[in-house]
This record gives C-alpha cells, sequence and structure tokens, in this order.
C-alpha cells in the first residue's frame, strides 16, 4: 500500500483575463478564480470540495481535467505533474481521471444512443477493448450502475434525470480510471432521486476502489459522502480537515457562518445561526490580505495586510484565520 | 445476481416522455421529428407541392408532351383552351409547356446554390465558431464586410459583367452572395453548442477536434442550418426570378419564369394568363418551401426536456 | 376608484380565520400528446401570520396550484377545470376579470425562483417598485419615489436612495430577490406565495432571504405559503405542511408532527433519504423509482410503484386524503401502519 497521495495539488492558479475592445482585445485586468489552491486526494478516499457559487470550485476541476490551462501551480498524479506532461503521456491520462457533470440534461449528446455515449471512450482509446467486445462491455457498464442493459440504443431523452446520470457515471467508469472528478453530480436531481446516486457512488467507490474529489454547494450531501473536506472562498481554501472534525469543530468564520446557514430537516435541531452581511466581492477585485475580511465580524487591521496562512491553528486541522478559534454552530 | 436485480429494481423503468414508440428503440430525435411532421397537415402539402415540382423539373415529359420551343406564330397570344391549358405567348408557344420547363431552371438554380452556400457555411462556420480567437475573428469579419453589399444591387452589378448569363452564372453570382448569412448562421449554432457539457465530456475523454467536430457538435448544430436552408431555397428561387425580370439573370432562350412575367409585364391588360401562370406557380414554390422549411423548425426543436 | 371587499369595510379578518383557501383545485393542460393532470383535487388552507409549506418535487404540481392562485396558467394549453380559490370566503374564481385583477397583486402576491427574469431589465429597480404605488394607488412621482426608497430600505438593500436608479442586472441574486421581495409586499398583501424563491441561491444567502422573510411576515401579519423542495427551509420557516406528489396532497400536519412521526410513506421515505449536515454516518434510504410523468400517472395511489408498503389494493384504489389523527391527513390506505 503506497503512502504517496493519488493527486497533489500544490498552489493551483487560474485567471482568467477581463478584456476589452473588439477586434484587438486589450487585458484590463484578471478574474482571479482559483488563487493558490492545494490539496491532496488518498487512494480510495472521497475528498469534498466545499463552497458557495463564485468560490472557484469548479474551475478547479476544469483545470484537472485539462478544460482549461493554469495560470501556474502543479498538480502531481501518481507522481507526475500532469501540466507538464506530453500530449501521448496526457492521453494515457485520461484514462486515468474522469469527470461526472452537473446537469444531467447536457451532460450527454442528444443525438447518440445511450451505447454510444457510453461507449465512445473505447472508439477514442482503441487498444483497451476489442472491438467485438465492446457491446458486452457497455452493457456491463450499465449493469453495474443500475440501468436496464437491452436499453443500450435508447437515446437520453427518453431517460429521466437519475437515469441519465448514472449513465454519466457509467461513461465515466469505461476506462477503469483511478480518480473521478464528480462537479455537483446530484444538485440538479430531484431530492428523492439523489439519495440513489449518493449510494451509487459510494458502492462503486468500495467495488472498484475509486478515488473521488467530490464537488458541491450542499454541505449535507458533502458531509455524508466525504472523508475529508476543504472550503473553499474567493478562490482560496480556506479550512481543511477530517470530515467529522471539520463539521463538529469549524475554526474558520466562514466554515462557521456557512455551516450555521444550512438549513437542518429537523424542527427541533439546536445549533445557532450567523448570518452574513453583505455581497460576496468580485473575483476580479478581492480584497486584499484575507478575502473574507469585509464580511468576517471579527476582522481587524492586520487581516486587511496579511494574508492568512492555511495551517492548524487553534484546532488539529488546518484553517487560514489570524484569530481562528473553534465555535461549535451546529447541535 | 441479485446485487445487479436489486440495482435495477432501484433504478426503476424509465417513464420517459411520450414519444416512446411501440419497440422503444431508435427513437432519435430525426425520427421523433419525422413522427411529428406526418401529422403536420401544412408540412405534408408543402412537402408534397414540394416533391412535384422537383419531378416537374426532373422529367417534365411526364407532364406535357409538347415542346416549349415549339412555336406558332399563327397561334400567338391565345387565350387559354383545350389545346393550349395556359394559352400561348407571343411567339406562340405552349405557355403550359414553358411553365412546367420553367419549373426546371428555379429547382436547379434553388437547390445548386443552397448546396454551395451550405457546404462554405459549414465548414467556414465551424472553423469559426469553434476554434474561436484569430481564425473566428477573421472569418467574421469577412463576413461582415459582405454583409455590407446590398444583396440585389451586388447581384445586378457582378451579373452585369458577364456577357452570356447561364444557369453557372447566375448560381456563382448567388452562391457569393450568399455565403455570409449561412456561415453566420452556422457559426453561431456551433458556439451554442461548443459549449454543452457532452462536449466537454468528450474532451475528458481524449477526443480530438476532428472526432468532436464530426459527431458531436456538427450534428447538434445542424437542425437551424436545415430549417434555414430550407427556407434559403425557396428565397432563392425567388431572387432568381427576380433577376430574371430585370433582364440581369437568365438570358433567352432560357426559360425561366421570371423572364416569363417580365415578357407579360406590357400585356396585363389583353393577355393576363402570360403573368397569371407563371406568377402563381412561382409564389407556390416559394411558399411551399418557406413553409415547409418553418414545419421544420418547429419539429426539430430539441426535446431535451 | 378603489374597490372595496365585503370584510374590508367591516375592518380586521378575524385572527385565525382563513385567508385563502383552495379547495379541490384541479389544473390539467391540453397538450399535442395528451392531457396532463397537472392538479388532482388539491385542497390547503392558510390563515393570518400563518406559514404553510406546499412540499414537493418537480412534477408534483406544487407550482402549478399557486400560478392558478395568481391566475398565471396560461390558457390555452393549461385549464381550471375544477374546484375553488377562496380568498376571505369568495371565490377569486367566480369574481369578474377587473376584481381578480385587483386582488391579485394587491392582496394575494407572489415572489418567484429567478428574480433575473421576473425583473424588467430595461426600468430601474426603483421605477418598477414605485409603480406599483403608481398603477394600484394613484400615486404621484414624487410620493411613489419615496415611498419606493422605503420599501427597498425595508427589505435591508444598503444604501437605498442611492441605489433607487440602478438596474436589475447591477444587483447579485441575493438584492434580486430582495427586490422582487419589496415589489411584491408594496402594497401590503395579505398572503405571500414564495414559489421556491432561494433554490438558485447560495446557502448563505439564502438563509438571509428566510430571516427577512420571517421579519416581514411578522411584521405584517402576513400568511405566506411557501412552495419548495428543500426540507431543511420547510424546518425552519413553516408552521404546518401539505406533502404533494402527482398533483394530489399526500399528508398534511404540523411540521413538527410530521417531522418526527410521518403518516405518508412517500414523506417517510423523503425523510430517510435526505443526508443531514449535522448527521454523518447514517445510511441513505432512496426512494426506489423516479416520479411520475404527469401524462401517465399510475392508476390506483400514484406513489404505488415506488412505495415499500404496496399492496394489491393500492394500485387499484385511489386513497382519500382522511384524517389518521388529530388535525393530521394523509392519503394511504395503510398510514397507521406508516405511523407506528
Amino acid at each position: 500500500m503506497s503512502d504517496a497521495p493519488l493527486l497533489e495539488v500544490r498552489e493551483l492558479t487560474k485567471h482568467f483575463p477581463l478584456t476589452r475592445g473588439v477586434v484587438f482585445k486589450k487585458r484590463v485586468g484578471s478574474v482571479r478564480a482559483v488563487d493558490g489552491v492545494s490539496f491532496t486526494v488518498d487512494r480510495g478516499e472521497t475528498l469534498g470540495l466545499v463552497g458557495e457559487s463564485g468560490c472557484g470550485k469548479s474551475t478547479v476541476a476544469k483545470v484537472l481535467l485539462g478544460l482549461e490551462r493554469p495560470t501556474s501551480g502543479a498538480a502531481l498524479f501518481e507522481g507526475e505533474d500532469i501540466f507538464t506532461m506530453s500530449r501521448s503521456r496526457l492521453r494515457g491520462l485520461r484514462r486515468e481521471i474522469q469527470l461526472v457533470f452537473q446537469d444531467p440534461y447536457s451532460s450527454l449528446n442528444p443525438r447518440m444512443t445511450v451505447g454510444d455515449i457510453v461507449g465512445e471512450a473505447f472508439a477514442i482509446h482503441g487498444s483497451v477493448v476489442p472491438r467485438g467486445e465492446r457491446r458486452g462491455r457497455v452493457q456491463e457498464l450499465l449493469e453495474v450502475v443500475g440501468l436496464d442493459p437491452d436499453h443500450v440504443n435508447r437515446y437520453p431523452h427518453q431517460f429521466s434525470g437519475g437515469q441519465r446520470q448514472r449513465i454519466g457515471i457509467a461513461r465515466a467508469l469505461a476506462l477503469r480510471p483511478k480518480l473521478i472528478v464528480c462537479d455537483e453530480p446530484v444538485s440538479a436531481l430531484d431530492v428523492s432521486v439523489q439519495a440513489q446516486v449518493v449510494n451509487l457512488l459510494e458502492q462503486l467507490q468500495r467495488e472498484f476502489g475509486l478515488s473521488y474529489l467530490f464537488i458541491a454547494h450542499d454541505l449535507s450531501v458533502v458531509r455524508h459522502i466525504s472523508d475529508r473536506v476543504a472550503v473553499m472562498y474567493l478562490g482560496k481554501i480556506v479550512e481543511t480537515g477530517e470530515q467529522a472534525d471539520l463539521y463538529d469543530n469549524p475554526a474558520h468564520p466562514y466554515t462557521q457562518a456557512l455551516l450555521s446557514a444550512v438549513p437542518v430537516p429537523d424542527p427541533d435541531a439546536g445549533g445557532e445561526r450567523i448570518v452574513l452581511q453583505g455581497d460576496v466581492p468580485s473575483p476580479a477585485n478581492p480584497p486584499s490580505g484575507c478575502r473574507f475580511r469585509t464580511r468576517c465580524w471579527k476582522a481587524q487591521d492586520l487581516c486587511a495586510e496579511e494574508v492568512p496562512e492555511l495551517v492548524p491553528r487553534s484546532t488539529v486541522h488546518p484553517d487560514a484565520c489570524h484569530f481562528s478559534a473553534v465555535r461549535q454552530v451546529l447541535r | 445476481m441479485s446485487d445487479t436485480v436489486a440495482r435495477v429494481e432501484t433504478a426503476g423503468t424509465p417513464p420517459g416522455p411520450v414519444t416512446e414508440d411501440a419497440a422503444g428503440r431508435h427513437a432519435s430525435l430525426w425520427g421523433d421529428a419525422w413522427r411529428e411532421l406526418r401529422h403536420d397537415t401544412l408540412f405534408v402539402i408543402s412537402a408534397v407541392v414540394v416533391l412535384v415540382l422537383v419531378v416537374m423539373a426532373a422529367f417534365p415529359r411526364l407532364f406535357t408532351s409538347k415542346d416549349p420551343r415549339a412555336c406558332d406564330l399563327g397561334l400567338s397570344l391565345r387565350p387559354p383552351s383545350a389545346q393550349h391549358w395556359f394559352g400561348t405567348d407571343i411567339l406562340g408557344c405552349d405557355y403550359y409547356a414553358r411553365v412546367i420547363y420553367g419549373a426546371r431552371v428555379s429547382i436547379t438554380v434553388g437547390i445548386l446554390t443552397t448546396v454551395a452556400a451550405v457546404v462554405i457555411a459549414l465548414v467556414l462556420g465551424s472553423l469559426a465558431g469553434y476554434y474561436s480567437g484569430f481564425v473566428d475573428s477573421l472569418i467574421a469579419r469577412v463576413t461582415d464586410i459582405m454583409f455590407g453589399v446590398p444583396f440585389i444591387l451586388g447581384a445586378i452589378v457582378l451579373l452585369t459583367v458577364f456577357s452570356s448569363r447561364g444557369l453557372t452564372q447566375v448560381v456563382i453570382v448567388l452562391v457569393m452572395l450568399g455565403w455570409p448569412t449561412m456561415t453566420r448562421l452556422v457559426r453561431s449554432s456551433v458556439l451554442s453548442v461548443r459549449d454543452m457539457d457532452y462536449v466537454k465530456a468528450a474532451k475528458a475523454l481524449g477526443a480530438g477536434d476532428t472526432r468532436i467536430l464530426v459527431r458531436h457538435i456538427t450534428p447538434n448544430a445542424l437542425a437551424p442550418v436545415i430549417v434555414y436552408a430550407t427556407i434559403y431555397i425557396g428565397i432563392v428561387i425567388a431572387t432568381e426570378a427576380t433577376l430574371s425580370f430585370l433582364g440581369v439573370g437568365l438570358q433567352l432562350p432560357a426559360i425561366s419564369w421570371g423572364l416569363m412575367i417580365s415578357d407579360a409585364q406590357y400585356r396585363i391588360a389583353d393577355s393576363p394568363h402570360l403573368l397569371l401562370f407563371p406568377g402563381v406557380f412561382l409564389s407556390l414554390t416559394v411558399l411551399s418551401f418557406i413553409l415547409m422549411g418553418d414545419a421544420l423548425r418547429d419539429a426539430l426543436d430539441p426535446k431535451l426536456r | 376608484m378603489t374597490r372595496t371587499f365585503p370584510n374590508e369595510a367591516a375592518g380586521e379578518a378575524e385572527v385565525g380565520a382563513a385567508v385563502l383557501e383552495v379547495r379541490d383545485l384541479r389544473v390539467e393542460f391540453r397538450t399535442r400528446d395528451g392531457v396532463v393532470s397537472a392538479v388532482n383535487g388539491v385542497s390547503y388552507a392558510v390563515d393570518r401570520g400563518e406559514a404553510l409549506a406546499v412540499l414537493g418535487e418537480s412534477g408534483s404540481g406544487k407550482s402549478v396550484s399557486a400560478q392558478a392562485v395568481m391566475g398565471l396558467i396560461d390558457s390555452p394549453p393549461g385549464f381550471v377545470t375544477g374546484g375553488s380559490i377562496l380568498y376571505r370566503g369568495r371565490d377569486v374564481l367566480t369574481m369578474a376579470e377587473e376584481e381578480q385583477r385587483e386582488l391579485r397583486g394587491r392582496k394575494i402576491a407572489m415572489i418567484f425562483q429567478d428574480a433575473l427574469s421576473a425583473l424588467n431589465p430595461v426600468f430601474s429597480v426603483g421605477d418598477q417598485i414605485a409603480e406599483m404605488y403608481r398603477v394600484h394607488e394613484g400615486m404621484s412621482r414624487a410620493e411613489a419615489h419615496r415611498r419606493a426608497v422605503e420599501m427597498m430600505d425595508r427589505v435591508h438593500i444598503p444604501s437605498a436612495a442611492e441605489r433607487y436608479g440602478d438596474y436589475p442586472h447591477q444587483f447579485s441574486g441575493g438584492m434580486r430577490q430582495r427586490i422582487m421581495i419589496a415589489m411584491a409586499l408594496a402594497l401590503g398583501p395579505d398572503v405571500l406565495i414564495a414559489d421556491e424563491p432561494t433554490t438558485a441561491l447560495d446557502v448563505t444567502v439564502q438563509a438571509q432571504i428566510m430571516d427577512l422573510l420571517a421579519e416581514l411576515q411578522r411584521e405584517n401579519e402576513m400568511a405566506l405559503i411557501l412552495i419548495t423542495h428543500d426540507l431543511g427551509v420547510v424546518a425552519d420557516v413553516a408552521d404546518r405542511i401539505a406533502v404533494m406528489y402527482a398533483g394530489r396532497i399526500v399528508e398534511t400536519g404540523t411540521v413538527r408532527d410530521i417531522y418526527r412521526n410521518p403518516a405518508h410513506p412517500y414523506t417517510e421515505g423523503l425523510l430517510r433519504s435526505i443526508p443531514r449536515v449535522d448527521q454523518k454516518g447514517k445510511e441513505l434510504t432512496p426512494i426506489a423509482g423516479a416520479p411520475p410523468n404527469l401524462a401517465r400517472i399510475p392508476s390506483g395511489c400514484p406513489f404505488h410503484p415506488r412505495c415499500p408498503y404496496v399492496r394489491d389494493n393500492c394500485r387499484v384504489d385511489v386513497p382519500p386524503l382522511r384524517e389518521v389523527l388529530p388535525g393530521r391527513h394523509a392519503a394511504c390506505h395503510y398510514a397507521e401502519e406508516v405511523l407506528s
């Protein structure tokens, strides 16, 4: 059993240029979507990456999957930096890291049969499965995700949202990847169906030894499925740790506010409610020093001057707050 | 395999939209569209008319045994009768035969021009929409410049350059002036498809640009192009007739509805049949293509929800 | 000339009387592919100062029933084919067109999920709120302007006076939602219908908005009908719940009662399948299958294909909504079994 993490991300940064002009575009600034993010994912574990809209979590997914080029930073997959790999190595990497999308309606090509969609991986990487065996493998995959293998020739619009998400998962599994990045995989599904897909993901993880980078804004789902969790705000990770520890003993004020805001389906639930003032600042112009200071009730001059490092302070797990203090906001 | 059975049970049966056919298979979006179109009266009527016109263009002999060029000056300007259903024109040619043969020109010009414009548009539009950046800017600016040229005026100017104007010259000029609109349509269609999650999924699987363009982008970007192309055939036919009417399109001895209308304009009072028949046929043809395109647009609306 | 309603002249409505009551409402959509029964005999009522949550997933008919109350159903293809909507005892559906319009907007207001599409992008937000006063109460421009700024203040939009002239796209999602609330509450309605008001918002913003709604409801003693699928939000805000499935109400009761001990298998299934932020390690027990297609609602009890308690008669007999405990109703043949 190797101790090295499967994926190690170091200081990942992605800035999107803001341009003005129609023909000759001039750069007038940049949207700092991801600014120096570091985390690891071990074999067989699930890291939950959580945050609200605009925090940069989806951008992290896109960069890791090669859909965007990073501005700087490294991502070591099994020790090798994926951003400096050759084209041929990258091609091989596609088989190791895959992606499950949020929207079950736009993530499947409406003009391809389900069999073609799931089997596309085999068509692209011809050497993995010989042509004659492909249909059989596709049917196996459909079965694994709980769909009827006889529906191979159906089209996506003939399936419900939850089933389409299963098709997307089958597609991601085709090449037997080691890591699957799940970008809000259940947010677009009905509540009664979400549990089906979450259970399926957990079951597949046990069966195939998968690792997940689970990106979501729903803190309840993230708590359920993750082993470790990282909280993002405006392009940076503000707190990270083991799931139980982080949820029970949050140390960063943003994490505390976030957790306190989640409505609990229990009218007798205790816990306090911290209501944040103001809006999220624009990622094109983030506050100096600690980015959360404009909405933080503890903010002092130091917060504007010095960027807090992500290190353990008031508790076992690391957080990025100069005045970190554990506050149990859930019951 | 009780495990699998349990999984299948949890998945449940697909409720599916009501477009499932009996076999439940091969219900592609094209198939769905076809099924819907079959029941659309307007589409059926216009499609039948178009079909008849195409057959008319390809096999005029099926509609008349008379020769449109066998003219007898003695029979000049006769009104419709049993021997000459549409009467005769000033040279004594059977008008019915001339109208039938006129379909050939209209349909040919319409289809050739549209096909050529679509091919150019698909290539340029896909490149512009998919690659963005410099390629897109270049194509987009060229397209914009072409838009600055007024269509009919430009056609007239270009056509007067040619001393002898036949089908080829007219088609070339119409294609030259028509590709920008189609290209822009393809480009915007490609742009809307390019950012769809399923394209990103294909990239994440390692698909190359060719595969993505051919397998994912083009099939999904095609629907609006097909709709517009159908309507465009109608527009081209009307344009050719207009240009021939103005005397800058086809020339005699070509048989074109536009030319026939041009000849008829001075004789409306005494021989209205000269204007009526080619006019009706022209209007009917253009209308049919436009209605067909309209019906297609409704049927090809992606049923993603 | 302002119109008066029967009870207005008599003064305040008695505390506890149902301000809005929906009785046996039926709405269908006649489409090319058949008739879709979106709402199949739905009844619920909300009292002054009370918050009723109408809980359901997509395709449950919850939004359609609210749209019917507000007269927002496009007809064709939608038709209200039965039932009544009683505002202070008078059936809105039998009122004259003009009276209906007076009622809706003034006395019954609605806010939606997507504030951006509910607000007109070419007018400033202040003008849109002021228009309510100018059109419905005949105020002068200056007075309407003043009242609009006041309203914006009440919904806690910072620097309201300066932001009067700003356009919708210049605000964040949460702010736009507040503006929509300001517009809805401008004329002091008795009933506010909130259709998924926070679904599109981040959780911290959601908390702000729900707090605001609770505050405004208390201040004005308004009745609130909250339409949502979020069991957490319901637990926070609502006094009573009506659970909807396939166009029918399948359970009603107080929030506390239902969450502690649901009487319908669907409600029970939902509660068992959602993860909770304050608990880890619980197995999620999903509900099998998927919500039904409203054009093809299953026979008998519409939930039977997914129900763990299903018996033979469930496939045939539609269970009526009956009182299973004092103050609690459920539409299940075996509700007692579910309760135990």
